[in-house]
């Protein structure tokens, strides 16, 4: 490692703080391989089970590409709740993470590295998705429309990650696991991210349109698709972005007063 | 001179359980400070306001002129883990590197792993150490970043005679640059090697704050058993010397610092006793005995 060579007094800058909690957030997270593996792979294998053998879907293209970008939406939430939700949870209960507040450092450079780890996973299960959907499916957009899927999902991120911080702030990090679990799978799919929404009763899809999840797909396959989405879907999708936000600040602050007061 | 660490009538409650009750400390560059005292009896809160994780209810603790829950006034701060709680897959290299990182000129990795001993360990897991390498590497975390204040909290319990004695060198190695250490610890013999002042905590309360030597008379008080007549109690607490009385059955615990004096003023006063013992008093019953004194007192 370099050392600076500043005066002794002056600290570490807050994004070089920010980048080391991150290289280490990252370094830790694929030390214990079998969670990222899982984390990467569910996403691909539920192409592979759902999608790949449905010759209705498989072979039609843009019906395919609504197919990949729903699995897509749904690796970045579930990256976001199993980083982030459980993975804060876990660290809160280890002794080291009151000696690492007596460094100097605030909670902001802590808290990015933990929010960079959490968009770097959502990117990386992309990965297994497209290469699926590439070699196995007729998916096929245009190139802009493939990039404009990879910017959204650090956007779609944020509301997940926002909640995965709440979940990770207010419980244990065994409750934590079982409540992101609990969270994500009929999010996931009451959101139309394993059945399209287009084969829904008219009272779930109803019911889908108010959740953050069902807003997230909506975009990402607007985005991708091109074919013309429902026009609430943003606003629901910041709405929720701020109630999490509320929830997070809230599970963060009365953590800090239960024990570090 | 400025004070590198300035407790300034400081309380600290726990719900209704008074952690630390109007204490003030203040120390210096190159001081080398031991708290004393039994479990439960505030030195760990202490560390923990002045290592800025925890907030006064009443009063001001400043870190090199600063309050330390602000980071910048932690630049100057080093701080054990609990060995317990060293991220397990991080390996023992990678670990003095993210606290490296967080200090404008800390050692380098090579410096600080052979000041402890754990050159040879650097590429190991954190996770497969021994508790004893664990415990070292902790110990050494606080020192990378250079501080000018290192806060020890138990540095070497549970450690061999072997294991402590190396960590002992290495603490007083740095220290011998200037640094101002405070070790908490609730064995006398880790202060008498850490420290030069020592301070005395018990149930909140600063108890004695003198040099090292004054405050081993103190602990090597005594306990004078013997069975009187229970009128007589009251007079066995009158004798000269005599630090504190309690019954135990039939008869009273003398605690003393000169128990041979006791013992001759007790002969003298004529008192009728019988079933006379003299045995050595513990630590704790040392500080049971302060306790029981107006704090500062005695001597």
């Amino acid at each position: 490692m370099t050392t600076s060579t500043a005066a002794p007094a002056a600290r570490r800058s807050w994004l070089s703080l920010a980048w080391l909690h991150t290289r280490f957030q990252l370094l830790e997270t694929i030390r214990v391989p079998i969670a990222v593996i899982g984390n990467l792979l569910f996403p691909g294998v539920a192409l592979l089970f759902f999608v790949v053998p449905q010759q209705a879907v498989a072979s039609q293209p843009l019906v395919a590409v609504g197919a990949v970008a729903q699995l897509g939406t749904f690796a970045v939430m579930s990256a976001c709740l199993f980083t982030l939700g459980a993975g804060v949870a876990e660290d809160r209960q280890l002794a080291f993470d009151p000696y690492v507040r007596t460094l100097p450092a605030g909670a902001g450079p802590r808290l990015a590295g933990r929010v960079v780890t959490g968009i770097v996973f959502c990117l990386s299960a992309q990965v297994p998705v497209l290469a699926i959907a590439l070699l196995l499916t007729e998916a096929s957009t245009s190139p802009w429309r493939v990039l404009g899927g990879l910017a959204l999902v650090p956007v779609i991120a944020v509301p997940f990650l926002l909640l995965g911080l709440a979940i990770g702030y207010a419980m244990s990090a065994k409750a934590a696991l079982a409540v992101v679990q609990a969270v994500l799978f009929p999010l996931a799919f009451a959101g139309g991210l394993f059945l399209p929404p287009e084969l829904f009763p008219g009272w779930l899809d109803a019911v889908s349109h108010a959740l953050p999840s069902r807003a997230a797909r909506d975009l990402a396959v607007q985005v991708t698709t091109g074919a013309p989405g429902s026009a609430a879907a943003l606003p629901v999708l910041l709405g929720w972005t701020a109630v999490f936000a509320a929830l997070a600040v809230l599970a963060y602050r009365r953590d800090e007063g239960r024990r570090f007061r | 001179m400025t004070a590198l660490v300035a407790v300034d009538h400081v309380t600290r409650r726990y719900g209704d359980v008074v952690a630390l009750d109007d204490v003030s400390l203040t120390v210096g560059p190159g001081e080398l400070v031991g708290l004393l005292g039994p479990n439960g009896a505030g030195k760990s809160t202490l560390l923990s306001l002045v290592s800025g994780l925890r907030r006064p209810d009443a009063g001001t603790v400043r870190l090199a002129g600063r309050d330390p829950r602000d980071p910048a006034a932690r630049v100057r701060l080093g701080t054990t883990p609990q060995e317990t709680g060293l991220p397990g897959t991080l390996r023992v290299g990678e670990v003095v590197d993210l606290v490296a990182g967080h200090y404008p000129d800390p050692m380098s990795r090579g410096e600080v792993l052979e000041r402890f001993g754990l050159t040879d360990l650097a590429r190991r897991q954190t996770g497969g150490l021994s508790g004893g390498q664990r415990r070292r590497l902790a110990v050494a975390l606080s020192l990378v970043g250079r501080p000018q204040v290192v806060l020890l909290d138990e540095p070497t319990t549970g450690l061999d005679v072997e294991a402590r004695h190396v960590l002992w060198q290495a603490l007083r190695d740095y220290q011998a640059d200037g640094a101002t250490v405070l070790v908490t610890s609730h064995y006398l013999e880790e202060i008498e090697a850490l420290a030069r002042r020592v301070v005395v905590i018990g149930s909140g309360r600063v108890l004695a704050d003198d040099d090292l030597d004054a405050v081993l008379a103190m602990a090597a008080a005594r306990r004078v058993l013997v069975e009187v007549a229970e009128a007589d109690r009251p007079a066995l607490a009158a004798l000269p010397g005599v630090l504190d009385v309690r019954a135990d059955g039939r008869r009273s615990v003398l605690l003393a610092a000169d128990a041979d004096a006791v013992v001759r003023s007790l002969v003298r006063s004529d008192l009728p006793f019988r079933d006379l013992e003299v045995r050595g008093a513990s630590l704790e019953e040392a500080f049971l005995a302060l306790t029981a004194t107006t704090p500062g007192e005695p001597r």
